[in-house]
């Protein structure tokens, strides 16, 4: 077993780890290793080949090869140490890193900080459920954009996809593209899961029909997929039995939820949120493990790679900080705290001083959506401003700033709420 | 014109492999014919996985005779041949509204059937030993003797074994019909040509009362019978210690909670007579069926990390006993039919029965010299310490690329599940042999990367790698190929 030290580990080379290792280095840290499990860094986006990436960070749009090039460039200029094809096995709460890959063998990396890169998986149809048999042609939404973007194959040419998250939507588009007949998307709540834009450009532009409050009650055939049954649902999400129809098709997506791969996580007996799936953090992203912390689609599923990327350089900054023993605690803590249709906020608390910091984002979404919205903010239970949005639906995430300047204010603080309800007269 | 065997076996399931593996220590030519594209593909992959103790079985009937054998031929056998099993033993529970009598009933048999080690524990003991079991339950038979096996392993282990010592598998070959001569069997008709032998032993599974008619026995009738099931990841924080089963009904053994050998959480099986031979669907109700039973057991238990649901075929013969016995009207022929449930447990024992019938037959048993009796323990990533695995890749480093990250399965893995004797040749049956693809992700990750490995060492195009039967290819175009003449007009 080889051991070596590194000031920092970055578990998971896709946009979050990348930005990650990229700030921590601009901000000093120069011995610094990603390690990656796939044989190309990039993550997920490189079969992303759409476009719609950077348009907040960039301020321009990039496919997602491109968008992650960008950050591999960066990665590459500044000669930080990249591991390919290695798998982690382990992480201890000692920040102690157990990987593996073919050239090297067995590592141990004892690391001063960890940053938490692994980003998510796509929730199975085993783990909803469907009724039916189990044949070929059933796949997520994401295995099939690999199949079709890297590898170079088409599932199949009759198509149902169940889900409207993103990839779903993305995948509709793509497989029409291909030449196979997209024939529903199919979602179960009565609004999408996934972007607006999707829904318009992906759907809409290409005449694929959306059946909302729809969903698979059937999966038919034996060697490949034959048919699905679909249903309507009522008002507690359950089938209608009259509704049920048949619909031939070979190949059935699923895009019916993301979930963050926290199993390291809980090697190093990291906390998670059970609302985020992925580890409480505090404003540094750093988890209740002192030195590691967590950015990406491992912390919660992201809209868009742009916030990942803003998140990412927060845990990146604080990571440096951290190791460069540069990093504080206050000594109070403020929970951040889910209220009134919000389903989660990150980070979940304030600890950390201040520094030269201007404001904290606020990571939040909603649970359901609502056009015209009131944003508003508490501090132990005293309403701290309030602002409105045209709409907010689930599927987008909603970024809003506390400014530092209100902090300071307010001094010590136990709790700030979110709530995001109907905005009041409408 | 092929060679004549002693013995074809019909049927690659749990029984036809374990009679393989029985009767491969005799000089004897053996073959083992399946119409799948791997073993265990029938009842032996979808089923609770238990090794039963034996009290359950009626003393009267085979199954009686067979299962407490079984049971401590399995214990042997999974040693010799490296088939993970565990004894973690079985409970009856019952609860405070269920008719306790049948527990002490029940016990009895066990005492008829000689089923070491019973007792009878109340309220405390089960407070202790299963801490999530109902607040009802006060009183359960405990058999420390019952387990859990992998039990398509198990069948893979025994035909490997026989392999070893001499016996041949021919996979995707199915017989189409019984070759008899003046009343006595002369081989059997398939799909890939004729093979001729002196006895032929029919473990055909659901199938078998088709084979038997080929030669003229209408007796065996078998009637598929469903069982859905609900698998969890083994991340699942919810400790089931033993085999929990409710107390009896006359008509099922009801909704069992168990752990598996890997440490899933399994819940299973319904009970219900299907028409069709191929019907593995599960259903909503099934499903229902299972986590309500499941929640009487275990109300503390949510539907939180299953990672599968599936559904298998009992194959239950009008008798509902085990039908072993030689054909009267046609020599050399030999049923192994209706192996329905204790099957699995009673597999070693139905082998040893099946060879005497055999030899009561006239075939001869004369052990080999050189005769293998145990299999190499194939390499199990996700079973070992770091310290252990660090020592695998030391000694090959093509262990030390992770395709399945759920499971941890190394690269060196699957291409030794496919390059092994009965070498796995679809997704699913390295997923069986591996399990890459058996975790959370049920193959999202992995799954291509898989077909790519398998492609690669078989040298057929990736368009061609089926999941598991008949038309079950998971890639069916290349990209730009639907588009094929519209690509050519825009060039």
């Amino acid at each position: 077993m080889r051991k070596v030290k590194k000031d920092l580990v970055v578990i998971g080379g896709g946009p979050a780890g990348l930005a990650a290792a990229k700030t921590a280095y601009d901000d000093g840290i120069k011995d610094v290793m990603i390690l990656e499990r796939d044989f190309e860094l990039g993550g997920i986006l490189p079969q992303c080949i759409h476009n719609g990436f950077g348009l907040h960070h960039f301020k321009e749009e990039l496919t997602g090869p491109e968008y992650a090039q960008r950050f591999i460039n960066d990665v590459e200029e500044r000669d930080i140490e990249v591991k390919l094809d290695t798998m982690v096995l382990d992480v201890t709460k000692e920040r102690k890193v157990y990987a593996m890959n073919k050239k090297e063998g067995f590592l141990e990396i004892e690391a001063k900080a960890v940053v938490l890169a692994m980003g998510c998986r796509e929730r199975t149809s085993g783990a909803i459920g469907i009724p039916g048999t189990r044949p070929a042609g059933v796949l997520t939404a994401g295995t099939a954009q690999r199949y079709t973007n890297i590898e170079g194959f088409v599932p199949g040419k009759e198509v149902v996809i169940l889900g409207s998250g993103d990839i779903g939507l993305i995948m509709a588009r793509r497989m029409k593209l291909e030449g196979a007949d997209v024939k529903a998307v199919c979602e179960l709540l009565p609004y999408t899961g996934g972007l607006t834009r999707n829904v318009v450009q992906c759907l809409e532009d290409y005449d694929i029909p959306l059946m909302l409050n729809h969903t698979v009650t059937a999966i038919k055939g034996e060697g490949r997929l034959e048919a699905v049954e679909i249903s309507e649902v009522d008002e507690n999400l359950k089938p209608i039995p009259e509704t049920a129809k048949t619909i031939k098709a070979d190949t059935l997506l699923l895009s019916v939820g993301l979930i963050p791969e926290n199993e390291l996580s809980k090697k190093a007996d990291v906390v998670l949120d059970e609302r985020t799936g992925g580890p409480i953090v505090n404003e540094g992203r750093e988890t209740n493990i002192e030195g590691i912390f967590a950015c990406g689609n491992v912390l919660h599923v992201h809209d868009l790679v742009d916030w990942v990327t803003e998140e990412s350089q927060i845990a990146g900054k604080h990571a440096a900080k951290y190791i460069k023993d540069n990093y504080e605690k206050t000594g109070s803590c403020a929970e951040l705290k889910a209220g009134e249709n919000v389903s989660y906020v990150i980070p979940q608390k304030i600890e950390l001083e201040a520094g030269d910091r201007k404001r904290i984002p606020l990571y939040m979404r909603v649970s359901t959506p609502l056009t015209a919205v009131d944003i508003n903010l508490y501090a132990d239970g005293e309403k701290l401003y309030s602002f409105s949005e045209p709409f907010a639906k689930p599927g987008e995430m909603i970024s809003v700033p506390l400014a530092q300047k209100t902090l300071d204010d307010l001094g010590n603080v136990d709790e700030i709420k979110v709530d995001i309800i109907e905005k009041e007269g409408n | 014109m092929n060679k004549k065997y002693d013995v074809i076996i019909i049927g690659a399931g749990i029984s036809g492999c374990a009679v393989a593996w029985k009767l491969a220590r005799y000089n004897l030519d053996i073959l083992l014919l399946e119409k799948e594209a791997d073993v265990a593909t029938g009842t032996t992959k979808a089923n609770t996985a238990i090794i039963h103790a034996g009290y359950n079985a009626d003393p009267d009937k085979l199954k009686g005779h067979l299962n407490v054998k079984g049971n401590q031929g399995i214990r042997e056998v999974a040693k010799k041949l490296n088939i993970p099993y565990e004894e973690i033993g079985s409970l009856v529970v019952g609860l405070e509204d269920d008719n306790l009598s049948v527990i002490d009933e029940l016990y009895e048999k066990g005492l008829k059937n000689n089923v070491p080690n019973m007792e009878i524990v109340g309220k405390e003991w089960l407070r202790e030993h299963e801490p999530n079991i109902s607040p009802k339950a006060v009183k359960a038979l405990w058999a420390p003797t019952a387990g859990v096996i992998t039990p398509w392993e198990a069948a893979l282990a025994m035909a490997q074994n026989a392999v070893a010592n001499g016996a041949e598998v021919k996979l995707e070959t199915a017989v189409e019909d019984v070759m008899t001569e003046d009343g006595k069997v002369v081989g059997v008709k398939t799909n890939q040509g004729d093979f001729e032998a002196d006895y032929v032993v029919n473990a055909a599974g659901l199938y078998a009362d088709e084979i038997a008619k080929m030669v003229g026995i209408e007796k065996i009738n078998i009637t598929p019978r469903k069982g859905e099931y609900y698998i969890y990841d083994h991340a699942k924080d919810f400790a089931v210690n033993h085999v929990v089963f409710p107390v009896p009904t006359p008509i099922s053994k009801g909704i069992v909670v168990t752990p598996t050998v890997e440490n899933n959480l399994l819940i299973g099986p319904t009970s219900h007579n299907v028409k069709s031979k191929t019907d593995l669907a599960t259903t909503r109700e099934g499903l229902k069926e299972v986590y309500e039973g499941a929640k009487k057991l275990y109300p503390s238990l949510d539907l939180r990390d299953t990672i599968r649901v599936f559904a298998g075929l009992r194959a239950a013969d009008d008798s509902e006993d085990f039908v072993i016995e030689a054909a009267e009207n046609v020599k050399g022929f030999v049923n192994v039919a209706g192996i329905q449930s204790p099957g699995l447990a009673s597999s070693t024992a139905i082998a040893d029965y099946t060879a005497e019938i055999l030899a009561d037959e006239g075939l001869k048993l004369s052990e080999k010299k050189d005769y293998i009796e145990t299999r190499e323990e194939p390499v199990r990533f996700y079973e070992m310490t770091n310290k252990e695995r660090a020592k695998m890749v030391d000694q090959n480093k093509d262990y030390g690329q992770i395709i399945c990250r759920c499971e941890t399965v190394s690269y060196k893995e699957i291409v030794d599940a496919i390059n092994s004797p009965v070498g796995a040749r679809t997704v699913n049956a390295v997923k069986r042999r591996t399990r890459a693809g058996a975790g959370r992700c049920q193959g999202g990750f992995c799954g291509p990367r898989v077909v790519d490995i398998i492609a690669q060492e078989l040298g057929i195009d990736p368009t061609e790698v089926k999941q598991e039967e008949g038309n079950s290819q998971i890639l069916e175009y290349k990209i730009k190929e639907l588009l094929g003449s519209k690509v050519m007009d825009n060039a």
